[in-house]
């Protein structure tokens, strides 16, 4: 007798160990192909997997081998001879040809072709919060949406009236009447007739006739006792609140584009436009991105535009705010929708422009906004002559104004990757301060 | 009534079971073949591929470069550029098969009997698995190999022992031994040692040594100090040369700690436990393939498969033994499936209706008409190089259209050294045989020196086979990972063929 074994539902993954460690082998390496990838890949699709290639370097596994083009001679025998015979002569193609032994050598891994294989969404993941410096602790938590549902939670003994449960109640008046034997109306109605029918036939029994009335009353009062529905029967439908995440909503990304905002600049600010849609991909259902380019005059564009065209002009940052008032006015009601909006910048707009945008900000769209993170993006050589949070350009001084006064605006200047985390920082801390109470 | 044993390409495991005693009848009774007993796995083709980045075993210790192997598959496999394999086979007792729970109740059928019979048979007869490898004790080797290095890990860090494994897999070719017989591992032996050893650690533990001056090293290793004088003894103790350099290392390398001469073991034995099926990649194969083939013939003749299904399986089984043409975009080398089956094939050809060819080459078994007693005496005593060089017909290279071509540096041209005729047939024989011969295309790297006197300067040296030299591009690198096991200077020389 053979033994037949179902190993089908055994765990799988039994090689999720040595993949974890090729990974960690060629860290270095992958990181930099994800980060290539990144100016590639879509501001919403970044984090699905994706296939890398890496350079074979540092997971080459090195072996002793033979070297046949440079020097001495072997023989070699090929199967499907067609019109050779003995003694013919072939032209040697000018780079080695491998002949048979292709496999071989690429499965020893000492070819040179960079090796490729596809990374998960966790590994990327990883890798990207890695570059941005992430406490581990926001790798997972997510904020708390302050929307409520009313979800069923049982029964309970106390509550409004319309929300009695009939049949729990019936059931628990129904038990207690039988465990408690109260009379029913049948037998009383029964004894009654027996009794008019006694006084019909014989009004001298009065024997038998105080035994039956003695008898009906002493029920009917048994029946007052154990009445047909009691306090101690009632049950309600209990509904608890529970909070639900608003399943739509929509992120607005907002950038100058004036000749002032270099690839570097456009680089850091798609990070942070990731790194935004990434937090609110986790937590909605549905997520719209709408883009919006400004320099001058502001227009909603798709992707690509917004990253890759350029285009000439003034710098107008009030314009962006309009329009996105306008978009949100048209397609996004605030009632269904979560808004959110993420803008960078390089800081320079017209003289007296800042105040009109503050006016927007204030009475327009931050009574609107879930969130609104602004960025400034600045070179380095900058970043040490605004030191301080205070000094600043005409726009940071007058964003700053805003962020006073609302506790979900937030203003960064970031010169490197790394800066650009800590702009999400206080909506976190927020949260974790929460969780704690 | 109906005798067949299944309609459709469904399997339950009551059909496989039915299945697997019709194969088996035809199997021990028919063709007499001689198996350990079978354990067959139903598994999914995720554990298929978690299977193949672990050299197809079980068990294995945890290394990335298994994750690696397992990266590649599953991109190749998610993007449909490859397809699994339907079993994989383990040379243990009992014989472990898998079975993807993909295949149609017709493959289950040819992959029993081509795994559970064929690769069975020749693993449990062949002498060279017989000699070298050891089926009752590998799972129970693995096994503790993989808890070892774990707990090496746990102890020593991971880096620390995946740069030992590293080093070890550099020469792991380089880590069997070819000619020597090899002492079998077992479980419950090395368990003993190690127990042995640890305790002896512990007794014999004095921290005053450590303050010696100059006492660094692990004094425990199998290589204790030695005085300048006893140099001389301990040189002859290393039995020079020494063909496996994993071994050498273990035994003899002066700055490895006990632990790590326990992984460099554990590699080695590894090593040797694979080393046979390299050598009969042909053989193993043609077996699997003439027994599948026979006994999947037998259970249509007897009427207990039908005729769909044998179509099936002829259909899978042809392109298993298709051979591309050297100038086809197929291509891709001499596939062993297909002409360890023609030679076997012809064997049986050869032993029932010899041509005088035949008579004239094969005279011990020409028209011996009992093809069994000459298949198995193959499958037990060759391997590729010599099965070749005594069994390849002039038929199978004729039909094969087997042509060698030599290729020398020096040549602007590569030369057509003999094609399928008969001034040809004896001559591309031997080149073919040659070519199956491990030991000519994987380097042949011995220790020949070891200056323990002096600076101790380890010497390897590189035999050339027909004057083909090193590869430049991973000599320095391998060298350098046999600097990291022996501590010291390493140099390797080429030596000229002998």
């Amino acid at each position: 007798m053979t033994n037949f074994i179902d190993r089908r539902l055994n765990p799988k993954g039994k090689s999720l160990a040595n993949r974890q460690r090729f990974i960690r082998r060629a860290r270095a390496e992958i990181k930099e192909a994800v980060q290539k990838t990144l100016k590639d890949r879509t501001v919403s699709d970044f984090a699905k997997n994706q296939r890398v290639s890496i350079p074979t370097k540092s997971t080459k596994e090195p072996r002793f081998r033979h070297d046949p083009s440079a020097g001495g001679d072997h023989e070699r025998v090929l199967p499907g001879n067609k019109d050779f015979i003995e003694g013919d002569q072939i032209k040697k193609p000018r780079s080695g040809e491998a002949g048979g032994r292709g496999k071989d050598a690429s499965s020893a891994g000492d070819g040179e072709d960079d090796f490729s294989f596809t990374l998960s969404q966790d590994e990327i993941l990883d890798l990207f919060f890695e570059d941005l410096e992430l406490p581990n602790l926001v790798k997972t938590t997510l904020k708390e949406i302050k929307t409520f549902t009313w979800r069923r939670a049982g029964l309970t003994t106390s509550g409004s009236p319309n929300q009695i449960n009939l049949v729990r109640t019936m059931r628990n008046s129904f038990g207690r009447r039988l465990a408690m034997r109260r009379p029913k109306v049948e037998d009383i109605e029964a004894l009654k007739q027996e009794l008019a029918a006694c006084m019909a036939a014989d009004p001298r029994d009065e024997a038998r006739i105080k035994v039956l009335a003695e008898e009906i009353e002493a029920l009917e009062h048994r029946r007052k006792w154990v009445p047909f529905l009691d306090p101690v029967d009632v049950r309600f439908n209990s509904f608890q609140q529970q909070p639900i995440p608003t399943s739509r909503a929509v992120m607005f990304c907002l950038m100058d584009v004036s000749g002032s905002m270099g690839e570097r600049e456009k680089d850091l600010a798609k990070r942070f436009f990731m790194l935004l849609h990434l937090f609110l991909k986790r937590r909605y259902e549905r997520l719209d991105i709408v883009f919006i380019r400004h320099t001058h005059d502001a227009q909603e564009v798709d992707e690509h535009t917004f990253f890759y065209s350029r285009q000439s002009g003034g710098t107008i940052v009030s314009t962006a705010l309009e329009e996105m008032k306008k978009i949100v006015h048209e397609r996004y009601a605030t009632g269904e929708w979560n808004i959110y909006a993420a803008q960078a910048s390089d800081g320079y707009t017209q003289t007296g422009d800042a105040s009109h945008c503050v006016d927007l900000l204030n009475e327009q769209l931050m009574p609107i906004c879930q969130y609104y993170a602004y960025i400034e993006i600045l070179d380095e050589r900058e970043m040490e002559v605004f030191s301080s949070e205070e000094s600043g350009a005409e726009l940071w001084r007058a964003y700053r104004s805003v962020a006073k006064g609302w506790k979900n605006f937030a203003t960064k200047r970031i010169a490197k990757p790394q800066d650009i985390f800590p702009v999400f920082r206080e909506l976190f801390a927020k949260d974790g301060a929460e969780a704690k109470s | 009534m109906s005798k067949l044993l299944f309609t459709g390409s469904e399997w339950d495991f009551q059909m496989l079971q039915n299945v697997f005693a019709a194969i088996e009848d035809v199997g021990l009774n028919d063709l007499k073949l001689d198996v350990y007993p079978n354990q067959i796995e139903i598994i999914s083709s995720e554990q298929m591929l978690d299977a193949y980045s672990a050299h197809g075993m079980p068990l294995m210790y945890q290394h990335w470069s298994f994750g690696k192997i397992f990266a590649r598959e599953e991109a190749m496999y998610s993007k449909g550029w490859q397809a699994l394999a339907y079993e994989i086979v383990i040379n243990s007792n009992p014989c472990i098969s898998y079975l993807m729970e993909e295949n149609t109740m017709t493959m289950q059928a040819l992959v029993m009997a081509h795994a559970c019979f064929g690769h069975n048979h020749f693993f449990k007869n062949n002498y060279l698995f017989r000699q070298w490898t050891n089926a009752e004790a590998i799972l129970d080797y693995l096994a503790f190999s993989k808890k070892y290095i774990a707990a090496c890990e746990e102890k020593y860090g991971a880096e620390q022992v995946e740069a030992i494994i590293d080093s070890a897999h550099a020469i792991m070719e380089q880590g069997v031994f070819r000619y020597r017989r090899p002492p079998r591992p077992s479980k419950v032996q090395m368990e003993e040692k190690l127990k042995k050893r640890r305790a002896y650690e512990e007794q014999s533990f004095n921290d005053l040594w450590r303050t010696l001056p100059g006492t660094a090293r692990d004094m425990s290793a199998d290589m204790a100090l030695v005085d300048e004088d006893d140099a001389v003894g301990l040189h002859a103790q290393m039995n020079l040369p020494e063909e496996n350099l994993i071994y050498f290392l273990e035994k003899h390398s002066p700055v490895l700690k006990s632990w790590q001469r326990e992984v460099l073991r554990i590699v080695r034995n590894v090593a040797q436990y694979f080393y046979p099926q390299m050598q009969t990649k042909v053989m193993n194969e043609g077996c699997a393939t003439f027994v599948h083939h026979y006994i999947m013939n037998a259970l249509y003749d007897r009427g207990q498969i039908s005729e769909g299904s044998i179509l099936e399986f002829l259909h899978s089984h042809s392109s298993v033994v298709m051979q591309p043409g050297f100038d086809d975009g197929r291509y891709y080398g001499i596939n062993p499936y297909a002409l360890g089956f023609a030679m076997m094939s012809d064997i049986k050809r050869i032993s029932e209706v010899p041509t005088e060819e035949d008579r004239e080459w094969f005279p011990e078994f020409a028209g011996k008409g009992d093809w069994r007693d000459v298949l198995k005496h193959a499958w037990a005593n060759y391997r590729d190089e010599s099965f070749i060089q005594q069994y390849l017909s002039p038929k199978v290279m004729r039909d094969l259209k087997l042509f060698a071509v030599r290729d020398s540096t020096e040549d602007p041209v590569y030369t057509v050294a003999a094609i399928h005729n008969d001034a040809g047939y004896r001559k591309l024989r031997t080149s073919l045989a040659r070519l199956y011969d491990l030991s000519t295309h994987q380097p042949d790297v011995q220790v020949v020196g070891a200056n323990l006197a002096g600076d101790r300067t380890l010497t390897l040296r590189h035999h050339r086979h027909r004057g083909v030299p090193l590869a430049n591009a991973t000599k320095d690198a391998v060298l350098k990972h046999i600097k990291l096991l022996w501590g010291y200077n390493v140099v390797l020389e080429e030596a000229k063929e002998d």
